[in-house]
């Protein structure tokens, strides 16, 4: 044990007999984040989501304007020193708008999961548990929604909500959250019956405490896992309502509207349009990487085989 | 839960029932009527809701309040809600989505006359996606761990991470503004329009029929880049599942017990493991149609493509709500029945399962 450095900590992680829920929770974590990073790939997703968070946070250290401000001297000018991706209708610098996009990015992946999260983990829990008429109703309208098409359903909500980053978020969120209903729902069935809900059934825990200190915690990592694979498609829609013109409204340097109002410029100014896709690209595959190696890490049954 | 009680099984049995392979259409007829009345209900909430005033959108804002009431009576806004949607219901049955504002048209037609657009580029799309997806998911599989399982999964990655937009509009700037390999935006050449009179609506059949050769490649011409973009996604996500239904495959013990008998290699892949992942791929192939029909929305707008989804776009900004309601039913409907037969198919057609 000598030859590792720092062992205090590490045989702590690693104590067969953990003396406190605290010890044994920082070791699963250790457990799970030594698999994790182990997986080249699942790393390639993460150091991406983490990049994209630290844009967000450390934007207008970073930048050096509010991707807002025109400077209408400087329109259209190619890539440079001074401005990294050039500059795009309005002589804003793109690399500011790409760097300040990622707020808005993250703020509507980040709407979307606290809608939907809870959505689903209700209505999955609630039909799981109490069963019989309420399971079948619950279940009968997640189907519905489970069978509609997505994006264009999101396309008619924003159309009548009218177009804009919240509404655009409110009409993702009534399109995604049945599948996380179903997750919920199969988990609770497995998890019902098992000796521990009994116990505290015995001890006189109420169904309501059952299911909020009980049931929900377990459901909540398939439920996470499968937010996080979903965040792509996310992205992917909320970027596709703001290149139509529904999501996020100009100014606000949101990533598809940016490739929608760069669009006439393509044939001569490529890199207005073209910065923008890459960003969202990247992104989209960061996601997705991270939510394959998540599911690996956390769900060892449906690893990627 | 777990104990069967042997006396409701005998007598389950012995109740003439109707053969299983009946019982599940009929389960798969009561889904899909279902789903059908939810999403009627949704599309009808969302027609309600919408802020613009129906009448209003019929007889503009100078019209005399004796043809506003005329028109309010005559499209039913009197009648209690719940008989107003029973009105829609029928009259969806009918085929009748009302008349668009925009075409002033009836709905039903205009729809007949985009959607032939997207089904051809769908399918397009889905045949690219089978052509190339099916056998890189086989080989990624058979080479689990080399090269070439990392390169499909690479190339999958791309194709269900893209922006299709923005894919279209790169591969626009590259392909037919800078090197001119392919023909631009929009189904046809404009001088062609015309010669050939809309039978099926799909043009590539439609010329064909009638021998107009120049009409059939430049349409061809103009469905291989669009076509590409929505195969793109379509094959990463079923080169995907095949690799993933082929190493299932891989892994059985009768496998093993083919290989032992000295079969080569090339006939146990095919013959046998390809031949059992077969049903599971059609119902994939079927989902993945299903999608392809609604996602080209955003790649008909990116190469102007006269199809549904460009149609629901273009009256969705003129506040058009009868196209954009008839448009989404048309498309869910579509949606909705793939989706739910490609996936009962499975459950008919499996022996183990039946």
């Amino acid at each position: 044990m000598s030859a590792i450095p720092n062992p205090g900590i590490r045989a702590w992680l690693l104590s067969e007999s953990p003396e406190s829920a605290m010890q044994a929770r920082c070791q699963r974590f250790y457990l799970a984040w030594t698999t994790f990073s182990a997986n080249p790939v699942a790393m390639a997703g993460f150091l991406i989501i983490l990049a994209l968070i630290l844009a967000a946070l450390f934007a207008p250290l970073i930048t050096g304007g509010d991707g807002i401000h025109q400077e209408l001297s400087q329109r259209l000018l190619p890539p440079s020193t001074a401005h990294w991706f050039g500059t795009d209708e309005l002589g804003r610098d793109i690399y500011d708008r790409i760097v300040w996009g990622s707020r808005v990015t993250l703020r509507i992946v980040a709407l979307v999961g606290i809608i939907v999260v809870p959505i689903g983990l209700i209505i999955g829990t609630v039909a799981g548990f109490l069963g019989g008429w309420v399971d079948n109703l619950l279940m009968r309208i997640t189907d519905i929604f489970l069978a509609f098409p997505r994006l264009i359903l999101a396309l008619a909500l924003v159309s009548v909500l009218g177009p804009g980053l919240e509404n655009a978020v409110l009409a993702i969120a009534i399109t995604t959250w049945s599948p996380y209903a179903r997750i919920a729902r199969a988990e609770t069935l497995t998890i019902r019956n098992s000796e521990f809900v009994q116990a505290a059934r015995a001890q006189g825990a109420s169904s309501a405490r059952l299911l909020t200190y009980h049931i929900v915690p377990l459901c909540l990592s398939s439920v996470i896992i499968r937010l996080t694979l979903d965040m792509a498609g996310i992205i992917l829609t909320a970027a596709g309502l703001g290149f139509l013109g529904l999501g996020a409204q100009p100014p606000l340097p949101e990533w598809g509207a940016m490739i929608a109002s760069g669009r006439q410029f393509l044939l001569d100014q490529w890199w207005v349009p073209t910065v923008p896709g890459m960003a969202i690209l990247i992104v989209s595959m960061g996601f997705n990487l991270l939510g394959d190696g998540l599911r690996d890490v956390l769900d060892p049954k449906s690893a990627a085989r | 839960m777990a104990v069967v009680d042997p006396s409701v099984t005998a007598g389950a049995a012995k109740q003439p029932s109707l053969p299983p392979f009946l019982l599940k259409i009929a389960s798969l007829a009561y889904t899909l009527g279902l789903t059908f009345l939810g999403l009627t209900a949704v599309t009808f909430i969302i027609g309600r809701v919408m802020p613009v005033d129906p009448v209003i959108a019929i007889v503009g804002d100078r019209a005399s309040k004796e043809t506003y009431e005329a028109v309010f009576f005559a499209l039913g806004l009197d009648k209690p809600i719940l008989v107003q949607y029973w009105i829609y219901i029928t009259s969806v049955l009918r085929g009748d989505f009302g008349t668009s504002i925009m075409t002033a048209r009836p709905v039903l037609t205009d729809i007949l006359i985009f959607f032939p657009a997207t089904l051809e580029l769908a399918t397009v799309g889905i045949i690219i996606g089978v052509v190339f997806g099916v056998p890189m998911g086989v080989l990624a599989a058979v080479n689990q761990g080399r090269l070439i399982d990392h390169f499909v999964r690479i190339v999958g990655l791309f194709g269900y991470s893209v922006p299709v937009f923005w894919f279209g509009m790169v591969s626009l700037l590259v392909f037919y503004a800078r090197l001119d390999w392919f023909p631009g935006p929009g189904r046809i050449e404009v001088y062609y329009d015309g010669i050939v009179t809309q039978v099926t609506g799909v043009i590539l059949i439609d010329s064909a029929l009638q021998k107009e050769w120049t009409v059939f490649w430049n349409a061809a011409g103009h469905l291989v880049l669009p076509g590409i973009i929505l195969g793109t996604f379509a094959l990463a996500y079923v080169a995907r599942m095949t690799r993933s239904f082929m190493l299932d495959q891989l892994s059985q013990e009768y496998v093993l017990t083919a290989r032992v008998k000295g079969m080569s290699e090339l006939a146990v892949i095919w013959r046998h493991a390809f031949r059992n992942v077969l049903i599971q791929l059609i119902t994939i192939i079927g989902l993945t149609f299903a999608s392809l029909l609604e996602g080209s929305v955003l790649t008909e707008t990116v190469f102007a493509w006269p199809g549904i989804g460009q149609y629901i776009t273009n009256s969705l900004f003129n506040s058009d709500m009868n196209a954009v309601i008839g448009g989404t039913m048309v498309v869910g409907m579509c949606f909705i029945g793939i989706n739910m037969i490609s996936d009962a198919l499975y459950k008919i057609v499996d022996p183990r399962v039946r």
